[in-house]
């Protein structure tokens, strides 16, 4: 009770401390008065009375200080005094102030910013009830491919899900397109084929209606759909009565069951459409991991377990299923189970890269504190009389830190303010540039931990540049300064070695940052330098056609239709070569199987090993400019007449037959049911796995056969037109295209327009983001390490105007003195290059993995790094010292 | 202590307290006057002592100060602890055997 009642009181002093303030005035004043009074009554004169009554009393400010104690909560009043103190010193000094709150700031936004998409990404919990339980299922299957691992077939969905012991729900997906056509202009639209399971595991409810259940998995069942809400508020105007509607998907219609609310997201995918994955056990076999896996695990199972788990299922799946046409059932034996987080299947592949660029972040704000620091010391100099007086007034030492405190931690939460709008800003440069490249990017926001970390990394950082002045005068003897006289501060040994430290570790870090991006540099320039398998990217302009079955039934007209779009896209004006393939190379658009040759006999082969393939038309290679090494082309020919050719890679053709050449006439097949096809050609190696990897072995079939994988009359129907044009990307391009293909054939939309040369960029984006990044980041620590540098000659200059005065008079030359100062900038320079080399060998070593055609430790990079960097602390020496060796010592002397 | 004594028969000002103090130990007890409003100040926040500003004989604004119930409570046990205090100390002082 009594300390309520004791807070509230200090509380209302605090209100009222004014009238307390009038009250004891009023109250010394009449205690002065009677005690000259009474004085005056025993024969003194009124001065001496008076004089007498003040020396009884004492100092009076200082007991009105005392008494002031004594009625007011000190600390808060001390505060707020300081606040208003600390605001009226930084505007006093706006440039000061402005300098170092907006180096501040770009420290502080830089690190928020980045921070928040390391949170968003990596750190947060995936946005699903319990998510740490969340797991992906892949396989490797060494025997099959020795390749990436492969995700889950149908069959062995249905086998984890008769059999398992480890996990509470289970399911798979896939993404697709879907053909809508009901009402107005058909329009394709991203599917999620997801089974009933997929969904439950991830606990989603829908916002209205139902989800799948196992019922519309099986064969027989009604077909059923379920909107998202981006695509139920743009296709149906978020029309309520939309459940129990038909939609009609790929020329089948589909009963609406449900809509999933705004908030929903799919891992990384953006579907339109949820499709059930309707399964009929009749029809599987082995193989054909066309599916994702993903599992919630039971309570109190690890990944470990269900690992052990699957490992068990395994060999009851290879006993259960018919194996995949064209394989032994052996070659299934060989696969191991690979139980994976969720978040970490989502995100593992950026993790190193974001905790770089994090740590990289976190260089240029300890730069930034440390320049921030070096003004403030510069500034405490200046005001060292100020406090000297201060202390001699009577002021506490810890008073006085207290107040330097509080007017750095302003400092500070003006630099953090500020910060804050930068962050937010350079979260929209990021999440822009991460398109692509960094998953969960939706998932991004300045939420409340951001701003508590913006709040603490500004407290500290405040703490850390603030405490550097008071530690270094705290414990000084004032007296000594103001003994000092009109002099200024006597230029101590121990502020300069402070300065200099505080420079050192700032070309440090700066030598780090600037090897750091050398190496991405290094990096980009070798994936530039790899020559992709295609020529001119940006001159190739990609546009996806897709004729559903029930609109062009017959497979031969679905040819002659591609045919007809691919000679009206050659009459447009300006437009070299056109042709069109099922997989756009780069794109991730590709399938796998296995490729048997005729010339080794199957027992001899094993396993034949999986290959990537994909389908193309007559003219495709010359079009993206792939060369051709040995045979030819596709021509209509082949097509029409469906012979039996392929076209092989380079890298397969070496691989299996030693050279292009030789690779020619010889046979291979996908599936023993198939006929053996003749390689007619050898064409240039795509690297399709990105540029830093070995570009893979590939078939590239005819988009037109007798048979596939015993499908008879196999036709492509979804197919990307390309056409090699210098008017690429442009609309006036678009349109003309458009008006080709519905000339045509009516309501066929266009999608996946892009060019060759976007493709080719999504690629890169990933390294670009890195080497963005950091070299925005290597920047600002080079312009910060040289301000420090410069700042600190300055300086010196300044300080020591006197004695170069002195020197000067004693007849040292221009050169000598400008040499002088400029030999101690290269000093510290190069006292910060030492440091920063041992830091940069050390460091780099974490970005191994994100570098190409350059080591860690590359020595021309290095060298580069260094001369540059030391040449540039030069020349932030050189402009301060040009200085000092123009003063004229007649002046300056006078000036004494 | 002595502030409370000196209050203990009226609410007194500042000054009054400050001379009632000086005469009764004889201006022994003279210390710099000043020194005593942080002490009222400080008695009034630990409810010691109240205080009301008033008007003087000479028709002048002071603020008086006046005990509170704890203040005199207070007063008592100090005044016991500092007698049996000062007695110990007496007679340790004026004892002639040693």
């Amino acid at each position: 009770m009594r300390w309520i009642r004791e807070s509230w009181r200090r509380l209302r002093s605090l209100t009222r401390g004014s009238a307390l303030e009038r009250g004891l005035d009023e109250e010394i004043r009449f205690h002065i008065e009677r005690q000259t009074d009474k004085h005056l009554r025993a024969g003194m004169t009124r001065d001496e009375a008076r004089r007498q009554a003040y020396l009884e009393f004492g100092g009076v400010e200082g007991i009105k200080e005392r008494t002031r104690d004594e009625f007011r909560p000190a600390l808060v009043q001390d505060v707020l005094l300081d606040v208003r103190y600390g605001v009226r010193a930084l505007r006093r000094a706006p440039l000061f102030t402005g300098v170092a709150a907006l180096t501040l700031a770009c420290g502080i936004g830089a690190t928020t910013a980045v921070f928040t998409v390391v949170h968003a990404v990596l750190i947060k919990p995936l946005p699903f009830r319990d998510s740490d339980s969340l797991v992906s299922l892949k396989h490797t299957a060494a025997d099959l491919n020795g390749g990436p691992p492969v995700g889950m077939c149908l069959s062995l969905f249905l086998t984890y899900a008769r059999e398992n012991r480890s996990f509470e729900e289970l399911g798979v997906w896939a993404p697709g397109t879907g053909n809508v056509s009901n009402g107005v202009l058909p329009e394709e639209v991203a599917t999620l084929n997801v089974s009933a399971g997929a969904l439950r595991a991830l606990g989603v409810q829908p916002a209205t209606g139902r989800w799948f259940s196992d019922a519309d998995d099986a064969p027989d069942a009604i077909e059923t759909v379920i909107l998202t809400d981006g695509y139920w508020a743009r296709r149906f105007g978020r029309d309520p009565a939309i459940v129990g509607r038909e939609v009609t998907v790929d020329s089948r219609p589909r009963v609406v069951v449900g809509v999933m609310p705004a908030s929903f997201r799919f891992l990384d995918e953006t579907p339109d459409l949820l499709l059930p994955v309707r399964i009929d056990p009749a029809t599987l076999t082995l193989g054909g991991f066309n599916y994702e896996g993903l599992a919630r695990l039971a309570p109190r199972v690890t990944a470990e377990q269900a690992s052990a788990d699957i490992v068990r299922m395994l060999p009851l799946w290879v006993e259960a299923w018919p194996s995949f046409p064209g394989f032994d059932r052996s070659a299934f034996g060989g696969m191991s189970p690979l139980v994976r987080p969720l978040k970490q299947e989502l995100v593992s592949h950026v993790g190193n890269m974001l905790w770089v660029l994090m740590g990289t972040i976190g260089i240029v704000l300890v730069i930034a504190c440390a320049n921030v620091a070096n003004l403030v010391l510069v500034r405490a100099q200046d005001r060292h009389r100020e406090m000297a007086i201060r202390a001699a007034l009577g002021a506490r030492r810890g008073r006085l830190a207290q107040q330097v405190l509080v007017e750095n931690l302003l400092l500070g939460l003006l630099g953090g303010a500020l910060g804050l709008l930068l962050a937010s800003a350079g979260l929209g440069v990021l999440t822009t540039m991460g398109a692509g490249s960094i998953p969960r990017l939706h998932e991004i926001t300045l939420d409340p931990i951001a701003l508590v970390f913006t709040l603490l990394v500004t407290l500290s950082s405040a703490l850390l540049f603030g405490s550097i002045p008071v530690a270094r005068f705290g414990g000084r003897r004032l007296n000594v300064t103001l003994r000092a006289g009109g002099r200024g501060a006597s230029d101590s040994r121990e502020r300069h070695r402070a300065r200099n430290i505080l420079v050192v570790v700032q070309v440090a870090l700066a030598l780090i940052l600037l090897v750091g991006s050398g190496l991405m540099v290094r990096t980009f320039l070798a994936l530039r330098a790899v020559p992709p398998g295609f020529t001119d990217a940006d001159h190739v302009q990609l546009a996806r056609v897709t004729l559903p079955e029930p609109q062009v039934h017959d497979p031969e007209r679905v040819l002659q239709l591609q045919r007809e779009i691919a000679d009206r896209l050659a009459a447009i004006p300006g437009v070299a070569g056109v042709s069109f393939t099922a997989n756009v190379p780069m794109a991730a658009e590709r399938s796998r199987s296995a490729i048997y040759r005729e010339d080794v006999p199957v027992s001899d082969q094993g396993a034949p090993p999986l290959r990537w393939f994909r389908f193309v038309a007559p003219g495709f290679f010359r079009t993206i400019g792939t060369p051709l090494l040995a045979g030819r082309d596709f021509t209509w020919v082949d097509l029409e007449e469906r012979r039996p050719v392929a076209v092989i890679s380079e890298g397969l053709a070496r691989e299996l037959w030693r050279e292009p050449r030789a690779a020619l006439g010889r046979k291979i097949r996908e599936g023993s049911g198939s006929p053996w096809r003749e390689v007619i050609g050898v064409v240039g190696d795509v690297y399709d796995d990105g540029l830093h990897r070995q570009a893979p072995a590939m078939v590239y079939w005819p988009s037109f056969m007798e048979t596939f994988q015993g499908q008879p009359l196999y036709v492509r129907r979804a197919v990307t037109f390309a056409m090699r044009s210098t008017r690429a990307g442009s609309e006036s391009l678009l349109a003309q295209v458009r008006t080709a293909v519905s000339g045509a054939i009516a309501d066929v939309p266009l999608t996946r327009v892009r060019t060759l040369g976007d493709v080719y960029r999504r690629t890169l984006a990933a390294t670009s983001f890195a080497l963005v990044m950091l070299a925005i980041a290597a920047a600002a620590a080079l312009v910060l390490g040289l301000v420090g540098i410069y700042g600190v000659i300055a300086y010196a200059v300044t300080q020591r105007t006197r004695e170069i005065g002195i020197r000067a008079a004693l007849g040292a030359s221009r050169r000598e003195i400008e040499s002088m100062f400029v030999r101690q900038g290269v000093m510290l320079a190069l006292a910060g290059v030492v440091c920063g080399l041992a830091g940069a060998a050390a460091l780099t070593r974490l970005m191994a993995s994100l570098l190409f055609g350059t080591s860690p430790l590359d020595p021309a990079i290095y060298a580069l790094a260094t001369v540059g960097l030391a040449s540039i602390a030069a020349l932030a020496a050189w402009v301060p010292a040009r200085r000092a060796a123009l003063v004229d010592p007649m002046l300056t002397l006078r000036g004494e | 202590m002595l502030v409370l004594k000196a209050l203990q028969l009226e609410p007194m000002h500042g000054w009054g307290i400050s001379e009632r103090i000086g005469q009764w130990s004889e201006h022994v007890l003279q210390l710099g006057q000043g020194t005593l409003y942080p002490a009222l100040y400080r008695l009034e926040r630990q409810g010691l002592i109240q205080s009301e500003w008033n008007v003087t004989e000479n028709s002048r604004r002071a603020r008086y100060y006046a005990l509170t119930r704890q203040g005199r409570r207070q007063l008592e046990a100090e005044l016991t602890q500092w007698r049996r205090t000062s007695r110990a100390v007496n007679q340790v002082l004026d004892a002639t055997t040693p």
